[in-house]
């Protein structure tokens, strides 16, 4: 099969055999990152801009690792160094940018649906590496990766995304790619945080954490913000970890072999306890790592125009 | 300027009429509107004479809720614009609001306006004053001197009054000096941060969402507020069910509401906002499938009184832009009457009921003359072929903007000649 996509914008547009032909092509380059010597020449002569509009540590490494692993020239600019603090629309530095004729344009933005826009605009190819509440294609293939990676499998599985759906961009990427891929998605969380009519994306919508659990082969856990307090959506942190945090006491109701998944950052203590995150079922630091793996099969499949061939990784 | 309308079919409710006529028009005004004139009789020797078969002739449309952008904001519309936009559309008069910079809010913007109107402008323009000073939902703004200066009404629109006293003042006082209180209904806290309708869609898309309730709340407020003082409300942009079944109601009861709607909230959807388009953002945001039917109902049955297009001009700066970052508003003096026609088509409204939405419904809600052709009358008059097809193209519009989302849309029908005053001003 062959993927022909200019950009990669979200999970919602891609097919199943694009998710999974996605995948097959992240573990085929998984090997790369456990070599002495971690780099291949694919993307020589390419040039990747991360333009990250909002902080990220994890995923603007994890690019910035993929790129330089496939021996692509990497650039980066963030808000505070660009010229957005001198009035200059995001539009006009991606032009400017382009002007320099990059091959890639990787983008973190905090308005949903920023990327969508550069991409109609731009000749590059456009990586969403996040946008605002609405997706995070690569977060979600490298969570399905790992789910895969240890269940053999997606269909037929019960992953449960507990917490704070509403602001995630996380979740409605996962939610699209686990859906395509025949897998059960329950989302669980206090209603506040449950954006309206999400039963219309495929999910079970639950109140309690306690209830779901045990039918869970996935909990996916995801980042309580501070700032829902303030909105008055939550009345505490306390409250918010009593009864939706994630801890050793639930977890004895869980199946023997769940795993526990987080996208990071994570805050000890209140969506997930330390004995957790730190526990045997907890999956989070292998996110990480097939993180560059899912980037490198992202760049590399985006990053060459036409010359990609098959999952079996032919000309790494 | 003397002329005959020949054979144009007359759609006037103020008459209860819908049949083929002439119409002479001669100094101004409408003299003659009759089913047969005898054009070879000597009084009609230099009149110049349209034949309009197969056309409607009705009251030139009236517009109650325009945004000419003067004084302030010049390069998305200026007076002399919106009025050619206006003309072109067969609007012969629009009621401008007053959230220009300066804020109409003191008889000198009024009076600016008017007199720029007289010199510029080639529609009728009707300066809607603010509510309160600088919009602020503070002081009332001096409704007498106002009124004096040319205003026909008053509106923070745009701005909700969030203070429930300050409204129930201002319908208590502009009843003194006969003032409708056109009302932006919408609860700021229930809509902060929002940027579309509150559903699926929103949900999808991960871009925060507006409630119904927004609107609702405040259409309910403002319906107690008129019942209890006995002013004159009139609730803006009509957007939800909600809204609708609470208007229809107080009307039963004899409340003192009219109301309107858009194009865009009988013609759209929340479904039709895809790909983070800003040409989609407006406030009220366009809703659901329920509400939209609903919003056809409130028509057909005279809830909601008259079609209003909210004409929101705005340049690339604040639409061509990230979704959370555009401006609320569209563009609609020049596709309104088409997609008016296509409810016509659609079998909810007939050609009375349509042609009354823009004509003598604003009129008789703003006081202001028109909306008939009455012999004796300033002839205000619009044709339209409701039968012409085209494919809408915002780059022949009039209006500086082109922030219109039926652009490249399938019409059918248009103004084909407007006349004010007894001046063709578009043809």
């Amino acid at each position: 099969m062959h993927f022909r996509r200019k950009d990669l914008l979200g999970i919602q547009e891609l097919s199943p055999e694009e998710i999974e032909f996605l995948l097959n092509t992240a573990s085929s380059f998984k090997e790369i990152n456990l070599r002495a010597i971690k780099k291949v020449p694919t993307l020589r002569g390419k040039t990747v801009i991360h333009i990250f509009y909002e902080p990220s540590t994890r995923t603007r490494m994890s690019f910035d690792i993929a790129a330089k692993r496939l021996s692509a020239d990497t650039y980066s600019i963030t808000t505070a160094a660009s010229s957005m603090v001198k009035g200059e629309t995001f539009l006009d530095t991606v032009k400017n940018l382009e002007a320099m004729k990059p091959d890639v344009f990787v983008i973190r933005h905090s308005a949903s649906g920023a990327p969508q826009r550069i991409a109609a605009r731009t000749a590059a190819a456009v990586i969403n590496a996040g946008d605002g509440m609405h997706e995070h294609p690569s977060q979600a293939l490298l969570d399905m990766l790992t789910i895969r990676d240890h269940k053999g499998r997606l269909e037929g599985l019960t992953v449960a995304i507990l917490g704070d759906i509403a602001h995630s961009r996380v979740a409605r990427s996962n939610i699209w790619g686990l859906t395509k891929m025949g897998a059960r998605v329950i989302g669980c969380g206090p209603p506040t945080l449950i954006p309206m009519d999400l039963e219309k994306m495929g999910v079970t919508v639950r109140h309690r954490v306690d209830e779901v659990i045990p039918e869970a082969d996935v909990l996916m856990v995801l980042r309580l913000q501070h700032e829902r307090m303030s909105q008055g959506l939550l009345p505490s942190l306390r409250e918010y970890a009593r009864c939706y945090g994630i801890n050793d006491e639930r977890l004895r109701k869980a199946k023997k072999d769940v795993l526990v998944m987080h996208p990071g950052p994570i805050n000890r203590g209140v969506e997930i306890s330390p004995d957790v995150a730190d526990g045997p079922y907890s999956v989070i630091l292998e996110q990480v790592a097939n993180g560059v793996a899912v980037r490198m099969a992202i760049l590399y499949l985006l990053g060459q125009g036409e010359r990609q061939e098959t999952a079996s990784g032919a000309s790494i | 300027m003397s002329f005959i309308l020949r054979r144009g079919r007359l759609i006037d409710s103020t008459q209860a009429l819908d049949q083929i006529v002439d119409l002479v028009v001669q100094n101004g005004r409408v003299v003659a509107v009759e089913p047969q004139l005898d054009l070879g009789a000597e009084r009609f020797k230099d009149f110049e004479v349209f034949d309009l078969a197969g056309n409607w002739v009705v009251p030139g449309l009236i517009d109650m809720h325009v945004h000419l952008r003067e004084p302030g904001e010049e390069y998305k519309e200026t007076i002399a614009s919106g009025t050619r936009a206006a003309v072109a559309g067969g609007f012969t008069a629009v009621a401008c609001m007053p959230n220009t910079q300066p804020v109409n809010d003191c008889a000198a913007v009024t009076e600016f306006i008017r007199k720029r109107a007289e010199t510029e402008g080639i529609a009728r323009v009707y300066p809607v004053a603010a509510i309160s000073k600088g919009l602020a939902g503070e002081i009332l703004a001096e409704f007498g001197e106002l009124r004096e200066a040319g205003a026909v009404a008053v509106s923070d629109d745009g701005r909700p009054v969030m203070n429930s006293q300050l409204m129930r003042r201002a319908l208590e006082y502009a009843s003194a000096f006969g003032l409708v209180v056109i009302s932006h209904a919408e609860d700021l806290q229930l809509s902060r941060g929002g940027l579309m309708h509150e559903g699926a869609v929103s949900t999808r898309h991960g871009l925060p969402g507006i409630p119904a309730a927004a609107e609702e709340i405040m259409v309910a407020r403002d319906l107690l507020l008129a019942e209890l003082t006995g002013g004159r409300l009139h609730i803006a942009h009509v957007s939800t069910a909600g809204s609708v079944r609470m208007i229809r109601d107080a009307k039963h009861r004899g409340i003192n509401v009219s109301s309107e709607t858009a194009p865009h909230y009988f013609t759209l959807t929340e479904d039709d906002v895809v790909g983070f388009n800003p040409l989609y953002k407006m406030n009220p945001p366009v809703r659901s499938c329920a509400d939209r039917e609903a919003i056809k109902a409130g028509l057909a049955d005279g809830t909601i009184d008259t079609i209003a297009t909210d004409h929101a001009p705005h340049s690339t700066l604040e639409k061509d832009t990230e979704f959370n970052l555009a401006a609320n508003g569209i563009i609609g003096l020049e596709s309104a009457l088409p997609l008016v026609l296509e409810l016509v088509r659609q079998g909810v409204l007939t050609p009375l009921q349509a042609i009354a939405t823009m004509t003598c419904n604003p009129a008789r809600i703003l006081g202001v003359p028109g909306g008939t052709l009455r012999p004796g009358v300033v002839a205000d008059i619009t044709v339209i072929d409701p039968e012409q097809h085209y494919t809408l193209d915002c780059e022949t519009f009039q209006s500086k903007s082109r922030n219109c989302p039926f652009h490249g849309r399938e019409m059918r029908g248009r103004a084909i000649m407007t006349v004010v005053g007894g001046t063709i001003v578009s043809q």
